[in-house]
C-alpha cells in the first residue's frame, strides 16, 4: 500500500517535473533559436573559412582545405601579441575592480531613490560617442592639455601621459567601467545584509564581516564583472592606437589587419577561431574553480 | 530598504567611501567636460581650440548626413534594446530556474557572443548575410534591418549575464512562499521575481543601450546604403579631422539623456506619493 | 547515447556550414545591360559611397538640383571595408576606391565598364590620367582626385635647413633630438614603402630579403616613433605632440593652413621618392542606377565643378580643364601639385597579388 502510494506521488512529481522542463525550455527557446541563427551558424561560415585558401587578389576560395593558417598560429609573433594583450587585459582589469568596488558598495549604501539615481549617472558618460570621448582624454593628456599645464604652473615641467602605456590603462578602464560597476552593484544590491549585521552582533569587526561574508557573497557579481570587462579588453585596439599611438600590435588590431590590410581572410579567421577557443577554456576553467570555492 | 548595515553612518569608512565615489564620478566626468567645452570650439579642428563659438549647434541641425545618421543610430538602439532585454531575461530565468535537456549547450551559447573579438563577429554576420541575401534572392539586404538583428545578436549574451548575476542570488525561497500560496509560476514570475530581478533587468537594459549606441566595427561592416550609424559616421571623420560639429552632437545626447531620467525620477517620486 | 547525439548535431551543423558558405562563393557578374546617355538618369536616388568629408556638400546639392536626383551618401574609412561591403552584394551606384583597390575590383568583376559617349567631359582629364596601370584604357574608373604621401615637419623643432628624407622618421641618430618624437602612418603599404624607398628599393619590391630590411628599419627606429597613426597625424604635429609627421598631403596641407602658426610647418616629399595615390571614381557592377552614376561622374568632370572639389579638399586635380578655376595658390603650391623632377621619383602603390600578405606580416613583426 505504501509503495502505490509512493509511486503515485513519484509519477506526479515526475509529470511535474517534465512539465517544468518543458516550460523551462520554452522560456530558452527564443534565445537559443535567435543564437543558433545569428551566431552559431555565423561562426560556422569563419570557422570554415579558416581552412580555406587565399586568392592572389585577397579572395578566399573554398577549396583546398588545409591547415596553413592554423600552424601560423604558433609563430613566436603571435605568441608575443597575444601575451601583451593579456597582459593589458589582466591589469585593467584588476584595476577596475579596485575602482569599482568600493565604488558600488557605497550606491548600495544609500536610500533605493538615489541608488538610481547614482547608477544612472555612471552611465550617462557612455551615450555620448566613443571616439568624441576618447578623443577627450587625447586633449586632457596631451603635452597642451590641462595636467601638463598644471604640472607647468607648479613649476614642473611639460608632462605628456598620452602615448604611454598608463594613457592606455586609463584609457581602457574608464572605458570598461560600467560593465564592472552593474554587476557589483546588482550582486551587492541583493545580498542578504541581516547576515552582515548578526556578524556584527557577534563582535565581528567591520572588515572581517567583509571579508568573510560580503566578499564572497558579491563573487558571483565580481565573476561577471571581470568577464565583462577582461575579454573585451582583451580585443581592444581602438582605444590603445588612440592614447598609446599603436606603438606595439595587439590581438585585436592583428585580427583587423589579416581582414582588412592584408585581407588574408583565412589566417583572420583561424586567429579568431584560435582566440575565442582560448578564452573558452579559460573561461570554463575559471567557472570550475569559482564554483568548487563558491 | 537602505543598506545600513553595509555601512555605519559617519563613520570614518564611509566618509572614505563618500570620497572614493566622488573621485569615481570626477574620473567619469572629466572627460565629458571636456567634451562638452570643446563642442564650443571655433576651431574646424576640435583639438586645437582657437575661440569660443555655438556655430556648431546651429550646423548640426542643417548636416544632413549628422542628423540622418543620429535617426538610424537612435531607432536601431531602442529596437536592439528592448527585443534583447526581453529575450536576454527569459534565457536568464531559463537558465537559473529550471532544468531542461540543452540547458548546459545554452549556457556555453550565451558566452560566446561576449568572448568573440568584435571584428571576427563583423565578418561573420557579413558573410551570413550575403549568403541569406542570395539564397532568398533578394538583392538590398543590408540595411536597419540587418545592423539591429546583429546588435540584439550580441546584447541578449550581455543582458543575460546582468540578470543572471543578480538572479542566481535570490535563493528562491520567496517564490516557494508563492507557490504554497497556490499562486502559478507566471503569477509567481510576475508579482514576486520581475520585480526581485528588475534591478539587473533594467541593468542589463542600460547595459544592452550603451552598447547599441556606441557600437562600430560590427554596424560598419552590415550597414547597408543610407543606414550608416553615428558611431560609424564619426569613425570616418576621424580622417578628416573630427569637428566640434560631433560633440555639439554629443553634448546634445547627453543632456537629453539627463533630462530624460531627471523626468522619469521625479515622475517615480510622485507616484510613490499617489500610488 | 547523449554523446552520439551530440556528434550527430555537430555533424550536422557543420555541413550546413559548408553548404552555405560555399553556396553564394560562385559570384555571378552583375546586373543588365544598359545603355546611357550623356546627362539622363534613371531612377530618382544615387547611392554614392565615398570617403568622409571628400566632397562639398554645396556639389552634392548642386546635382540635386540639376538632375532632381536624391543622392544618397554612406561612409566607409578604408578601402577594404568598402570591398567587403561590395564583395557581400551590398549595392551601391558610385564607389571612390583608390589605384590599387580599382585593379583588384576589375580582377574580380566587380566593376561595370564605362560607357565613354555618356561621358563627354572625360576630355577634360589630363593624358597622364586616362590610362592608369591600374586601369588601362580607363575603362573601369575615372580619377577623382590624387596626392602624395610625405612629411610634415615642425621648422622650429628640425631647423630651417633640414634635408627632406625619410631619415627624418628613420634614422635614431636625427629623430633621438626631435622633442615629441615622430609620427607613422600605420598602414603596412605605405609604412614599409617609405622604409623601402628609403633603402632605395621600389615600393612595390616582391624581394622578401628587401622586406625584411625594411622591417629591421622600422624596428630599429621604433625608440623614437611615437605613434603610428593614419588619422591623427596632421593634429598632432600641429600641436606639438610630435615633431614630423608621415601622412597624406591634403590633410596636412589643410591642418598646416590652420594652424596658429603656419609658418612654423612645412609639408615634403623626401628626395628618395614616395608614393603618389589617386583615388577614382568608378561604377559596381551590380549598380542600381548606372546612368544616373554616369551623369555624376561627367558631372564631376566638369572643369568648374571639377576644380571647387580641389578649392575644398585641396588635394590635386586630375581635371586639365580645371586648372582655370583652381585657386591660383594651390596650383602653384609645390606640396599639392609636386614638380616633374620629384613626381618621376613618386611611385603608385599596386596589388602585388600572392605576395601581399607579407606587407601586413613583415609590419606587425616589425612592431611587436
Amino acid at each position: 500500500m505504501t509503495a502505490t502510494v509512493e509511486s503515485e506521488g513519484d509519477l506526479l512529481e515526475e509529470a511535474a517535473r517534465r512539465a517544468d522542463s518543458r516550460r523551462g525550455f520554452l522560456i530558452a527557446l527564443p534565445s537559443y533559436v535567435y543564437l543558433m541563427i545569428f551566431f552559431v551558424v555565423p561562426f560556422g561560415i569563419v570557422f570554415v573559412y579558416s581552412f580555406a585558401t587565399r586568392s592572389s587578389t585577397g579572395r578566399t576560395i573554398l577549396e583546398d582545405f588545409n591547415l596553413n593558417s592554423y600552424s601560423r598560429l604558433f609563430d613566436p609573433v603571435v605568441a608575443r601579441i597575444a601575451t601583451r594583450s593579456l597582459t593589458l587585459a589582466v591589469v585593467t582589469t584588476v584595476l577596475c575592480l579596485m575602482m569599482s568596488y568600493p565604488f558600488a558598495y557605497y550606491i548600495v549604501s544609500r536610500g533605493t531613490s538615489v541608488r538610481n539615481a547614482l547608477l544612472i549617472l555612471v552611465m550617462i558618460p557612455f551615450w555620448s560617442n566613443f571616439l568624441v570621448r576618447t578623443y577627450a582624454w587625447r586633449v586632457l593628456l596631451g603635452s597642451d592639455g590641462p595636467i601638463s599645464q598644471i604640472s607647468q604652473a607648479l613649476g614642473g615641467g611639460e608632462v605628456r601621459v598620452l602615448f604611454t602605456t598608463t594613457a592606455v590603462l586609463i584609457g581602457l578602464v574608464y572605458g570598461y567601467l560600467p560593465f564592472m560597476v552593474l554587476p557589483l552593484y546588482a550582486s551587492l544590491e541583493r545580498m542578504d545584509w541581516q547576515l552582515v549585521e548578526g556578524a556584527r552582533d557577534l563582535y565581528a569587526s567591520g572588515w572581517t564581516a567583509f571579508r568573510r561574508i560580503t566578499l564572497p557573497l558579491s563573487m558571483p557579481g565580481v565573476v561577471a564583472g571581470s568577464i565583462l570587462v577582461f575579454i573585451p579588453t582583451l580585443g581592444a585596439y581602438v582605444t590603445p592606437a588612440l592614447l598609446g599611438g599603436a606603438r606595439t600590435t595587439l590581438l585585436g588590431d592583428y585580427i583587423v589587419g589579416q581582414f582588412l590590410g592584408a585581407r588574408n581572410w583565412p589566417y583572420g579567421s583561424a586567429l579568431s577561431v584560435g582566440v575565442m577557443a582560448v578564452m573558452l577554456a579559460a573561461a570554463v576553467a575559471y567557472f570550475r574553480v569559482g564554483a568548487k570555492t563558491a | 530598504m537602505s543598506v545600513s548595515s553595509a555601512v555605519r553612518p559617519r563613520s570614518p569608512i564611509e566618509r572614505m567611501l563618500a570620497a572614493n565615489a566622488w573621485l569615481v564620478f570626477a574620473f567619469l566626468y572629466l572627460p565629458i567636460l571636456v567634451l562638452i567645452g570643446l563642442s564650443f570650439n571655433e576651431n574646424k579642428n576640435v583639438a586645437i581650440w582657437t575661440g569660443f563659438s555655438t556655430r556648431w549647434y546651429g550646423e548640426m541641425l542643417h548636416n544632413d548626413g549628422v542628423m540622418r545618421a543620429l535617426r538610424v543610430t537612435l531607432i536601431v538602439a531602442a529596437i536592439s534594446t528592448v527585443v534583447s532585454t526581453i529575450v536576454g531575461t527569459m534565457a536568464a530565468l531559463a537558465m537559473e530556474r529550471f532544468r531542461f535537456r540543452g540547458r548546459g549547450a545554452l549556457d556555453g551559447l550565451l558566452y560566446l557572443p561576449i568572448i568573440i573579438p568584435d571584428v571576427t563577429m563583423a565578418v561573420m554576420l557579413l558573410l551570413f548575410f550575403a549568403q541569406a541575401s542570395q539564397l532568398l534572392g533578394r538583392a538590398q539586404v543590408f540595411g536597419i534591418g540587418t545592423i539591429t538583428l546583429s546588435h540584439i545578436a550580441f546584447n541578449i549574451s550581455f543582458v543575460a549575464v546582468v540578470v543572471r548575476a543578480r538572479l542566481s542570488l535570490l535563493d528562491g525561497s520567496l517564490e516557494e512562499a508563492a507557490a504554497d500560496l497556490y499562486a502559478n509560476r507566471w503569477q509567481t514570475f510576475r508579482r514576486v521575481t520581475l520585480p526581485l530581478i528588475m534591478p539587473g533587468v533594467l541593468g542589463g537594459a542600460l547595459l544592452a543601450l550603451t552598447l547599441s549606441l556606441d557600437d562600430v566595427v560590427v554596424t560598419q561592416f552590415v550597414s547597408g546604403p543610407g543606414s550608416t550609424t553615428l558611431p560609424v559616421y564619426v569613425f570616418g571623420l576621424v580622417k578628416r579631422g573630427v569637428s566640434p560639429l560631433i560633440n555639439a552632437v554629443s553634448t546634445v545626447m547627453l543632456v537629453a539623456s539627463m533630462v530624460l531620467v531627471g523626468v522619469s525620477l521625479v515622475f517615480q517620486r510622485n507616484n510613490a506619493r499617489t500610488g | 547515447m547523449v554523446r552520439e547525439s551530440w556528434t550527430r548535431r555537430i555533424a550536422a551543423l557543420v555541413t550546413l556550414c559548408v553548404l552555405v558558405a560555399a553556396c553564394g562563393s560562385a559570384d555571378d557578374a552583375g546586373g543588365a545591360e544598359v545603355t546611357c546617355e550623356a546627362g539622363v538618369t534613371d531612377g530618382d536616388t544615387l547611392n554614392f559611397y565615398n570617403w568622409s568629408e571628400y566632397i562639398d556638400p554645396e556639389l552634392i546639392t548642386a546635382f540635386e538640383e540639376q538632375t532632381g536626383v536624391d543622392v544618397v551618401e554612406s561612409f566607409y574609412e578604408s578601402n577594404e571595408a568598402m570591398l567587403a561591403q561590395i564583395q557581400a552584394g551590398v549595392t551601391y551606384d558610385l564607389i571612390v576606391p583608390s589605384d590599387y583597390m580599382v585593379g583588384i575590383m576589375i580582377q574580380e568583376g566587380l566593376l561595370m565598364p564605362l560607357q565613354k559617349n555618356a561621358l563627354p567631359n572625360l576630355g577634360n582629364l589630363d593624358t597622364e590620367f586616362q590610362s592608369p596601370a591600374y586601369d588601362p584604357g580607363g575603362d573601369h574608373s575615372v580619377a577623382y582626385q590624387w596626392g602624395t604621401t610625405g612629411l610634415g615637419v615642425n621648422l622650429s623643432v628640425v631647423g630651417d635647413d633640414f634635408v627632406p628624407s625619410w631619415a627624418l622618421v628613420f634614422d635614431p641618430t636625427l629623430t633621438s633630438g626631435f622633442a615629441g618624437g615622430v609620427s607613422l602612418l600605420d598602414d603596412p603599404r605605405e609604412t614599409m614603402g617609405a622604409a623601402l624607398k628609403y633603402l632605395g628599393y621600389s615600393l612595390n619590391d616582391t624581394d622578401l630579403g628587401h622586406l625584411q630590411e625594411a622591417a629591421t628599419v622600422i624596428a630599429d627606429a621604433k625608440e623614437f616613433i611615437t605613434q603610428f597613426d593614419s588619422d591623427q597625424y596632421d593634429e598632432s604635429l600641429v600641436t606639438g605632440e610630435v615633431a614630423v609627421a608621415h601622412g597624406y598631403s591634403g590633410n596636412m596641407i589643410v591642418a598646416i593652413g590652420e594652424a596658429d602658426n603656419p609658418d612654423d610647418f612645412a609639408y615634403v616629399v623626401p628626395e628618395e621618392g614616395g608614393t603618389l595615390w589617386v583615388d577614382n571614381m568608378a561604377i559596381p557592377a551590380d549598380s542600381a542606377a548606372p546612368c544616373t552614376a554616369h551623369a555624376f561622374i561627367d558631372f564631376l568632370l566638369d572643369a568648374e565643378n571639377g576644380a571647387a572639389l580641389t578649392n575644398w579638399n585641396y588635394y590635386a586635380s586630375p581635371n586639365k580643364a580645371a586648372e582655370e578655376f583652381i585657386d591660383p595658390e594651390i596650383l602653384g603650391d609645390e606640396t599639392i601639385y609636386p614638380s616633374p623632377d620629384l613626381r618621376s621619383r613618386l611611385e603608385i602603390i599596386s596589388d602585388t597579388g600572392d605576395y601581399e600578405i607579407n606587407f601586413e606580416d613583415y609590419f606587425a613583426q616589425a612592431k611587436s
